[in-house]
């Protein structure tokens, strides 16, 4: 849309601007692509590589329902739906910390530091040992924590208006609290169902059922789209409030979708996989970095997203004797990341 | 004026901490007459029932509250004036973290069980991580902000947790041990486990004792501190000793506690603002008083079982911090 914008600037404005527009178009052109290769790269690795090693060549076939019935098991019954969820949870968060950061212009601004991630593990936790959920309760317990979460932080933190360094100060408590309810949980429970929580806890997609996973992209069918459809004003109110309404857009209303559709596709990812942190956080600023642009960057976020997931659960699954969960690798690769960006000037603004 | 303030206020703690010593010592699931508990503090070697209870179960208890408590409260007052951070506290920025995953890496990784032997690794994961979180938070422009120092203190956290989580996936055993010392729990050591901590305790305290004269001086900001003649990063390493010392304490006997340090000082500073010794002083008996409490509601607070300590301690802990960060301007100077 943009572009839109940009072509019918371009017969107006002088050459060297034009060469400089139509480079920036052509370097974006080339990072989506190098970004989706990545996806693909990571892919191919991911279905191929295991215990049961499966031929690249052999994907194409096997893909289409030719292989021989041990490929279908370790590519379709195994690898599949773990890279599939994934992918999707990926999708999910990458598009979710964009908007996050964009509406709240803060690029702190993520589910893990918001305490809506904490939140979802607390009532999750809360259903799997405390009620003996199974099945549908336990994702459906994290999406109303989560939400419940992020409105309770969203209104201690209104006072004469919003700033982003009480909104984080107040996430950072609360997060606090629920990890000091989660441990309390833990000691109250046998203690291989408080592990089992415990994995939770820290996001995986190991043991998919494709009942979570249909459900996750039945609802990023509805949120892709709009959260596509938001990128445009969301860069126009980006201009400033002001610019914003002599553009004819009104800046609240936008602010609050743009944010309820963040919660919800942080919270569908959190309540099928589990909190795996830092995805969120990091998506969004490394797909700007990669495309080389300022602002709101919703297709690169979400193929960044995508890439991290299932590049991280590539790692945890073949990182030692036990499967690790995917949240492991992305908290323990993410949060350095936050702490280089602290010590930078553009992340201390925040 | 305002060191009578201080003085009476010093008084008021040590009252207010005896009675909640004795409370703590009588009251629990079987509660015990004020002359039964003295009878069994006389005799502490006879077997009868009292004896039992108070010698064998809330004495060690209390006193590892008023340890670790003190430590963490007196570790919450100098970490806020070094850093001339209001939200400077062991937990929140990340020390008992690192003190967690140390632990966590000595029983799971080198099979230490015993309490003296896990103290070292206590420290140095004390040390470590508060080395970093200070670094990162010095590093960046306009210096160790309060929302620095807590999402540097907050992201330190997520990555160790999920260094210690990978360890307890793999070990179920260590996950059973780990599980009720990770909650911040003061039941379970014995005064033999306070004995080994208490000397690293008491050399922290005074070195946070001395240290606060030059947080008197380091308030007026590092040029003026440094025309009057302190040597500044002498001054900030001595105060982050007397940190390490007293926040890897409390974590090996007490387990990673959040929220006490903040509370405390905060507390303290309502009497005494500008005498950073007082403030100090008073932020430890605060710290002692309130875990000592926090231990206490926890076993009247969710029947028939208890709630432990650090959990309680971090009901109290979040509302106040969300308080302080409520209030206008608490935050953005400082």
């Amino acid at each position: 849309m943009t572009a839109q914008l940009e072509a019918t600037d371009a017969p107006a404005a002088p050459a060297a601007v034009r060469a400089a527009l139509a480079l920036g178009r052509r370097r974006r052109t080339v990072a989506l692509a190098s970004l989706a290769a990545a996806v693909v790269l990571v892919a191919v690795l991911s279905l191929t590589l295991g215990t049961l090693p499966v031929s690249p060549l052999r994907l194409p076939a096997v893909l289409t329902g030719h292989g021989t019935p041990i490929e279908d098991l370790a590519v379709l019954t195994l690898r599949l739906p773990r890279w599939a969820t994934g992918a999707l949870v990926g999708l999910a968060l990458g598009l979710a910390g964009a908007l996050f950061q964009t509406t709240l212009r803060n690029p702190l601004a993520s589910p893990d530091i918001l305490g809506v991630s904490g939140g979802a593990s607390l009532a999750a936790v809360t259903a799997m040992l405390v009620f003996h959920a199974t099945g549908a309760g336990v994702p459906l317990a994290a999406l109303g924590g989560g939400a419940l979460v992020a409105a309770v932080v969203g209104l201690l933190s209104w006072r004469d208006g919003f700033t982003g360094q009480r909104f984080v100060l107040i996430g950072i408590a609360v997060a606090f609290l629920a990890s000091g309810g989660l441990s309390y949980l833990m000691t109250r429970s046998d203690v291989r169902a408080a592990q089992q929580a415990l994995a939770w806890t820290v996001g995986s997609v190991n043991d998919p059922s494709w009942g979570e996973t249909g459900l996750l992209a039945a609802a990023l069918v509805v949120l892709v789209p709009l959260a596509l459809w938001l990128a445009v004003p969301l860069r126009v109110l980006a201009l400033g409030p002001d610019a914003a309404h002599g553009l004819g857009l009104r800046p609240i209303p936008t602010t609050l979708l743009a944010a309820a559709v963040g919660v919800a596709l942080a919270s569908v990812a959190t309540a099928v996989a589990g909190p795996v942190a830092f995805v969120a956080f990091v998506s969004a600023p490394i797909g700007r970095r990669i495309v080389g642009a300022g602002g709101l960057e919703p297709v690169a976020s979400a193929l960044t997203g995508i890439a991290l997931v299932t590049a991280a659960d590539f790692v945890a699954a073949r990182l030692g004797g036990f499967q690790a969960p995917v949240g492991l690798v992305t908290g323990v690769v993410g949060a350095p990341y936050l702490l280089w960006l602290l010590t930078r000037k553009d992340g201390a603004s925040a | 004026m305002s060191r009578s303030r201080a003085a009476t206020a010093l008084v008021a703690c040590l009252v207010v901490l005896a009675l909640l010593t004795g409370l703590s010592l009588a009251l629990g699931a079987e509660a015990l007459t004020p002359a039964q508990l003295l009878h069994a503090l006389a005799h502490p070697t006879g077997g009868a029932e009292a004896q039992r209870i108070v010698i064998g179960l809330r004495l060690p208890r209390t006193v590892v509250a008023l340890v670790a408590g003190a430590a963490l409260g007196l570790a919450g007052a100098v970490m806020q004036g070094v850093t001339r951070n209001p939200l400077a506290d062991p937990g929140l920025l990340g020390v008992n973290a690192g003190a967690s995953l140390a632990v966590v890496t000595a029983i799971g990784v080198f099979g230490v069980t015993s309490a003296g032997g896990d103290v070292w690794f206590a420290f140095a994961g004390a040390a470590i991580a508060a080395a970093l979180v200070y670094a990162v938070g010095v590093l960046g422009p306009g210096g160790a902000t309060p929302v620095k120092l807590a999402l540097a203190g907050a992201a330190l956290t997520a990555t160790l947790t999920s260094i210690v989580t990978l360890v307890l996936l793999a070990h179920l055993d260590v996950f059973q041990q780990f599980r009720f010392w990770q909650v911040g729990s003061v039941s379970g050591r014995s005064l033999h486990d306070v004995l080994v901590v208490a000397p690293f305790a008491a050399a922290g305290a005074v070195l946070a004792l001395v240290g606060g004269r030059m947080l008197d001086v380091l308030a007026l900001g590092d040029d003026a501190a440094r025309g009057l003649g302190l040597n500044v990063p002498l001054a900030r390493a001595l105060c982050a000793v007397a940190v390490v010392l007293l926040a890897g304490a409390a974590t090996s006997l007490a387990g990673p506690i959040v929220f006490v340090g903040l509370v405390a000082a905060h507390a303290a500073r309502t009497v005494a603002a500008h005498d950073h010794r007082w403030l100090i002083g008073l932020s430890g008996l605060i710290g002692a008083g309130l875990l000592v409490a926090s231990d206490l509601i926890g076993r009247f607070i969710a029947p028939p079982g208890e709630l432990e300590a650090g959990v309680v301690i971090a009901l109290i802990g979040a509302p106040v911090m969300i308080a302080l960060v409520r209030r206008r301007g608490a935050v953005m100077t400082a």
